[in-house]
């Protein structure tokens, strides 16, 4: 039932729209027909299939990074409030700043311009990561922590065997939000350098689609988009049923 | 619950009742704002022997029980197990076990990972722990289910466990913050007898902190009555019944008069504590 509805209302949305183009005979340069944009998806698909294929090394790549970078900064919040205290109003500035406006200077700063991408991108899905993974760090049963400190745990111990799973929910919630904020990042990151000529990932393919009027490879490209976001999003999801099946809350009476 | 019983630890077998298992001396808890959460309390517990303490909430029963167990350094006053301070009691080769008011497992971790924790921070070897969490569960009753995850269980079963936890290190004294106060009454009671089977296998010091009065009464040798506001010993009672005790005692003359003299006895100290 849960992927019922959607598909039926998905079929819906579709029938309808291909319906009032072809009967309002809206011209494809406006709002290309469904079926169109499928002819187009097939007709480009070695042109798409490569600038997906290069959005999406830099949306994984990014993601990777903020996971790793993100539980690393993390890690050094909880080693003391001091650090936290210090360093956190960096990282929400770093998430407030819009991309939009660093994104320039990263692409002059760094010579090639996939690695300026991915930092970017990785700027925008590095928080969620940190900020997660800093709560769930913290978010330690009380009594569970007066029992490791009663039995003189040493801080590996209690960091290994309490802190690290206590803080697995929050730090999967965080990166299922840092994998579709990975790919926002290499899209808008992709947008601002594509317009110096230098991309070729899907941002950039929207791009010179809009210069041509070729609207039914735009839409195509973004439909490609859309599904990489959703399928992440999947993987994400699956992964953190596999990893808190039979103990969290969030993953038990889920059939 | 079987008769299973660990193999001994090799520092003294036999019970010594004329030796102090706990001493508090003059111990009093006051917090950084002034609260005065527990004025100053004496206090012997021999070893072998069953003491409950008894009072309302905000009595300082758990402070004091945590005071015990050196997860709380008394403000004034001082606190001696075997007649040694708290911190050098593991030196001594003698151990304690508190058991939390929650059952306070990890939720990730199956029923026997779960028990096996103390001895894994302890250092201990799997070939050792091994048959230990298996003797331990055994005493519990809960061998069938060890490799369950707490959830899979009932809130009685998950004490149990939390019990065979505490049980695990073969502990000297063991205590107890209100361990069954969330459970319903049959499960309580229940583990109410469990706990005293166990007392008696194990020739354990127990303190109990609870707030009810039944359960005190059924329960211990010794009842310490606790009052709130500040909080205070107000009162020991010695409930004068052979061990083992059974559903008989729970109905008989005999245990209304020691609750109603525990009743009696709080109720007067809550009426004094309105007076101020």
């Amino acid at each position: 039932m849960k992927v019922v509805w959607p598909l039926l209302v998905a079929v819906f949305l579709l029938v309808m729209w291909q319906v009032w183009v072809t009967v309002a005979q809206v011209p494809a340069f406006l709002v290309p027909s469904p079926w169109l944009i499928a002819q187009t998806l097939v007709k480009d698909w070695s042109l798409l299939m490569g600038a997906l294929g290069v959005t999406l090394r830099i949306t994984l790549l990014a993601f990777v990074l903020s996971a790793v970078l993100g539980t690393l900064i993390a890690f050094l919040f909880v080693q003391s409030r001091w650090i936290e205290t210090a360093f956190f109003p960096y990282a929400v500035l770093l998430q407030v700043t819009p991309i939009v406006a660093i994104a320039p200077l990263i692409i002059i700063w760094v010579k090639d311009t996939a690695i300026s991408l991915v930092i970017c991108a990785t700027i925008v899905a590095l928080f969620p990561v940190i900020s997660n993974t800093t709560l769930g760090l913290r978010s330690v049963n009380p009594g569970l922590s007066s029992f490791f400190k009663l039995h003189h745990a040493s801080r590996w111990a209690t960091l290994w065997r309490l802190r690290i799973p206590s803080a697995l929910p929050y730090f999967f919630a965080g990166l299922r939000i840092s994998a579709g904020l990975a790919l926002i990042g290499a899209v808008v990151a992709e947008f601002v350098a594509g317009t110096g000529g230098t991309g070729t990932g899907l941002a950039y393919q929207i791009l010179q689609s809009g210069y041509q009027l070729n609207i039914p490879r735009m839409f195509a490209a973004l439909v490609l988009i859309s599904v990489t976001g959703v399928t992440l999003f999947l993987l994400l999801a699956a992964l953190n049923k596999w990893a808190l099946a039979g103990w969290h809350d969030s993953e038990v009476n889920q059939v | 619950m079987s008769a299973t019983s660990l193999p001994h630890a090799a520092v003294d077998t036999a019970i010594d009742r004329s030796m102090p298992a706990v001493e508090v001396l003059s111990a009093e808890q006051t917090y950084p704002n002034g609260t005065r959460a527990l004025l100053p309390v004496d206090l012997k517990v021999g070893e072998g022997e069953f003491v409950t303490l008894l009072g309302p909430s905000g009595c300082g029963k758990s402070t004091l029980l945590k005071m015990v167990a050196g997860m709380l350094a008394p403000t004034e006053g001082r606190i001696l197990l075997w007649r040694k301070p708290v911190p050098e009691l593991e030196a001594s080769g003698r151990r304690l076990s508190f058991v939390f008011q929650d059952a306070t497992l990890m939720p990730w971790a199956d029923v026997q990972t779960n028990v096996s924790l103390p001895l894994n921070l302890a250092h201990q070897s799997k070939a050792e722990s091994e048959p230990r969490v298996a003797a331990s569960l055994a005493m519990v009753g809960l061998s069938r289910f060890a490799t369950h995850r707490p959830r899979e269980l009932s809130g009685g079963m998950q004490m149990r466990v939390s019990i065979a936890r505490g049980l695990v290190t073969q502990p000297h004294l063991l205590l107890m913050d209100e361990p069954f106060g969330a459970l319903d009454e049959i499960t309580r009671n229940r583990l109410d007898d469990d706990l005293l089977k166990l007392w008696q296998q194990q020739s354990l010091t127990v303190v109990f902190v609870t707030h009810s009065i039944a359960e005190a009464v059924y329960l211990s040798q010794r009842v310490v009555v606790m009052a709130a506001r500040p909080g205070r010993v107000v009162e020991q009672l010695v409930v004068d019944e052979p061990h083992p005790r059974g559903p008989d005692f729970r109905v008989s003359q005999r245990f209304a008069e020691y609750a109603r003299h525990l009743q009696d006895s709080l109720l007067k100290a809550s009426d004094e504590t309105h007076m101020h």
